[in-house]
């Protein structure tokens, strides 16, 4: 048997199998790469450029290029941070993102991305968009607002769920998440509490119903420990079920 | 009294505005209509209220609210927290709570009670009322009473903390943590935060009854001004017990009139727009409720830790209930109607707070795991607390899928802002009329508001640094004359 092949991270020699990503033989070697729209399952979208890394000497997404051997990765840099510190700010006032009134705050992935990469402030001006809520399902609702346009329910609902749930419409700053339903509304659809999808949202834009503030303060995901150390948001959804509670 | 609400010539007044208050929570206006001879025609307070807050929450999930609703105000979170809390139990049926709950939201909401009279009394109003309001505004503050009184001001800092600590124990954070869900609590109190409380509560109780003794001592001290300044025989309304006690959490709606005499008792707050309405007046954004059976004119009336303690037939605990008893009899079983015992009242209701906080935390049943209630869900829910400033209602309605159509609130604040009104013109005419503006004199109109302890928006001012200006203005609507106080204390005179 060859020799695996190896890149580097931050001069860090980092093992891959032909065929993976930067980002997974980054995750299979414990190293955390900022990322919001992957998910291990999931095909890359490669949309919300966080994972932006250095390619030898080049930026590039980590989620959808593939490691080849030599390549030196750089990950963690100053550089790098204030790139995706800016990415972040740019979500937050894209959308409507008021964490204290937010049932998913404390286990919110990109609360918990704009901590690690020491966002203070928004920066920038609010869009201050109204998109209404779609409640009418009887077990989950959608914020618009809160929607970073992720794709990962698209991916989910289409690739693993095989309802095709959700979709992308507009171009540009125009661009929304859509029901696919003939009304447009989510209790039109199959959409079910045991759907990947129902649990894939990194934000607090697909919500179980009445789920509320169950999680203590102090004992929520991101309090404990910061994402780098913890991964993603969906992971506490695992857990979550097992103890009945969602948030 | 002369009716000052509204002049019968405003266009050939002077008009002096006095903004924003110093040391109220948020901002006021006070203007005054003068003639040639300042002699005050017209006196209105002008309260800027963030009431976006009830369109801003339509359309939401009802679940958010009691956490939502929480910035409303840095000062007291926690009685919004509550009060939507006991709106959206209703909402999913859950009126009961189970015993273990209702004993950490009555310790949440003591433990904020305390924190708030705390701020208000040694934080406030200790500075007006030990060195006098005229004394220097730069010594005139939470620091000046440190450094003339240690004692004092130290103990009002402890005090604060250590209502702030019960609501982090209970709640996560100091200030807007989570506790309440719909139906009860998300989460049981430790043993480890049994035994911090526990360890400091006998002190916290000792000074809150020395706090009482320094209250009634300054009360009683200047018998003539502070018995008359801002004196005003108004309508009581407060939430009171089943059995008549007092009771900051949870009851029915108690309105007695001036001399006592019950208008209305123990009414299920769920009837409450059955009782109480509210004004709109051209001139303020805030609103004036009043009693309907009396109508606007007479039907005005106050709230807050004066009519809790006037109101009540009794105090559950021993200690405090001797500092009612005492102020009881100093108006002869009397309503006692004078402005500035708003402070003596607030430093009894700290003390029962302390008091109840330790028997809350002896008793078994606040350390039960058991703390959900769940019941046929509804449209509707009204929830009514006793805030530190007053009674405090939350009434939402919900639709079928379960986000907000419409929200009322009306807050302590509200309740009172006639009588506030009131006060102002009072004090205007007695300590204004004839003389020339001075800050110290100014300084009344604000010492006559700041006892009702208003809390306008979300700001805190604790040190008394806002900077204050006024203004004298001409018929013709030229500045003959100014004052402005700035951020640092500083006086400027022009004109
Ligand atoms: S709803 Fe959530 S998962 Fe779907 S695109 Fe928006 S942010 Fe991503
Ligand atoms: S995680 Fe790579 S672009 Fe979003």
């Amino acid at each position: 048997m060859s020799q695996p092949s190896t890149i580097t991270i931050d001069g860090q020699t980092v093992p891959f199998q032909e065929g993976q990503t930067i980002m997974e033989a980054a995750l299979a070697a414990n190293i955390y790469i900022p990322h919001l729209c992957y998910q291990r399952d999931l095909t890359p979208d490669g949309s919300c450029r966080l994972c932006t890394v250095t390619v030898n000497g080049r930026n590039t997404s980590a989620c959808n290029t593939k490691a080849m051997a030599g390549q030196q990765v750089l990950n963690n840099t100053q550089e790098l941070q204030d790139i995706r510190q800016t990415l972040t700010r740019m979500l937050f006032v894209e959308g409507d993102h008021i964490c204290p009134g937010c049932t998913k705050t404390g286990n919110c992935q990109l609360q918990a991305v704009a901590y690690y990469v020491g966002m203070l402030s928004s920066h920038y001006h609010h869009f201050y968009s109204y998109r209404k809520i779609d409640a009418s399902h009887p077990d989950y609702f959608i914020d618009f607002n809160r929607c970073i346009l992720c794709e990962l329910c698209v991916r989910a609902s289409r690739d693993v769920d095989h309802k095709n749930v959700f979709g992308l419409s507009g171009r540009g700053r125009k661009t929304h998440l859509v029901i696919n339903s003939p009304s447009g509304e989510l209790a039109d659809t199959d959409f079910a509490v045991g759907d990947k999808a129902a649990f894939i949202c990194p934000v607090g834009a697909i919500l179980r119903k009445r789920t509320r503030y169950t999680t203590p303060i102090g004992e929520r995901l991101y309090d404990l420990q910061p994402i780098n150390v913890v991964g993603d948001a969906q992971q506490i959804h695992a857990g979550a079920k097992r103890h009945g509670n969602q948030n | 009294m002369m009716n000052l609400e509204t002049a019968k010539h405003p266009e050939n007044l002077k008009r002096v505005v006095l903004e924003p208050l110093t040391r109220v929570e948020g901002h006021g206006k006070i203007t005054l209509l003068v003639d040639d001879d300042n002699h005050v025609q017209q006196a209105r307070l002008h309260i800027v209220e963030f009431r976006g807050f009830e369109k801003f929450i339509q359309g939401r999930p009802f679940w958010e609210i009691p956490v939502m609703v929480q910035r409303l105000c840095g000062i007291c979170p926690v009685s919004h927290h509550l009060a939507a809390a006991k709106a959206v139990d209703m909402l999913v049926g859950a009126r009961t709570l189970t015993p273990t709950a209702e004993n950490l939201r009555v310790m949440l909401h003591l433990g904020q009670t305390l924190q708030s009279h705390a701020l208000h009394f040694f934080h406030l109003s200790s500075p007006d009322l030990l060195f006098g309001f005229e004394d220097e505004i730069t010594h005139r503050n939470i620091l000046g009473v440190i450094a003339d009184h240690p004692d004092i001001g130290l103990q009002g800092v402890r005090l604060r903390k250590y209502g702030q600590e019960v609501i982090r124990h209970i709640s996560g954070k100091r200030v807007h943590g989570t506790a309440s869900l719909p139906g009860g609590m998300n989460k049981p109190l430790t043993n480890h935060s049994r035994t911090v409380l526990l360890a400091d509560i006998d002190q916290i109780i000792q000074w809150s009854q020395a706090a009482v003794k320094l209250a009634k001592k300054v009360y009683l001290s200047n018998p003539d001004f502070h018995q008359r300044f801002g004196y005003l025989e108004t309508n009581m309304l407060s939430l009171i017990r089943d059995d008549g006690a007092l009771d900051l959490y949870h009851g029915g709606l108690r309105a007695k009139d001036a001399q006592g005499q019950t208008i209305f008792d123990h009414i299920d707050y769920c009837e409450y727009q059955k009782y109480i309405q509210e004004e709109v007046k051209s001139w303020s954004y805030m609103k004036f409720p009043f009693i309907i059976s009396k109508g606007t004119a007479e039907g005005w009336y106050r709230v807050g830790p004066l009519a809790r303690v006037n109101n009540c037939d009794f105090i559950t605990t021993p200690l405090a209930e001797a500092t009612r008893q005492e102020f009881k009899f100093h108006a002869g079983g009397n309503f006692i109607h004078a402005s500035l015992a708003y402070h003596w009242a607030r430093m009894i209701e700290m003390l029962y707070s302390a008091e109840r906080i330790k028997e809350l935390l002896l008793d078994d049943v606040t350390m039960g795991e058991d703390l959900m209630a769940y019941g046929e869900k509804c449209q509707e829910g009204i929830g009514v607390v006793e805030a530190p400033r007053g009674t405090l209602f939350h009434h939402y309605q919900i639709d079928e899928n379960d986000l907000v159509v419409k929200a009322n609130l009306i807050v302590s604040t509200t309740n009172n802002n006639q009588a506030m009104n009131e006060t102002v013109r009072q004090v205007a005419v007695n300590y204004l009329d004839g003389r020339s503006l001075t800050e110290g004199l100014l300084n009344h109109l604000e010492v006559a508001v700041r006892a009702y302890d208003p809390c306008l928006s979300c700001a805190t001012h604790a040190l008394g640094k806002m900077p204050l200006s006024v203004e004298m203005v001409n018929s013709r609507g030229d500045v003959v004359d100014s004052i402005v106080r700035s951020a640092t204390g500083e006086i400027k005179r022009s004109g």
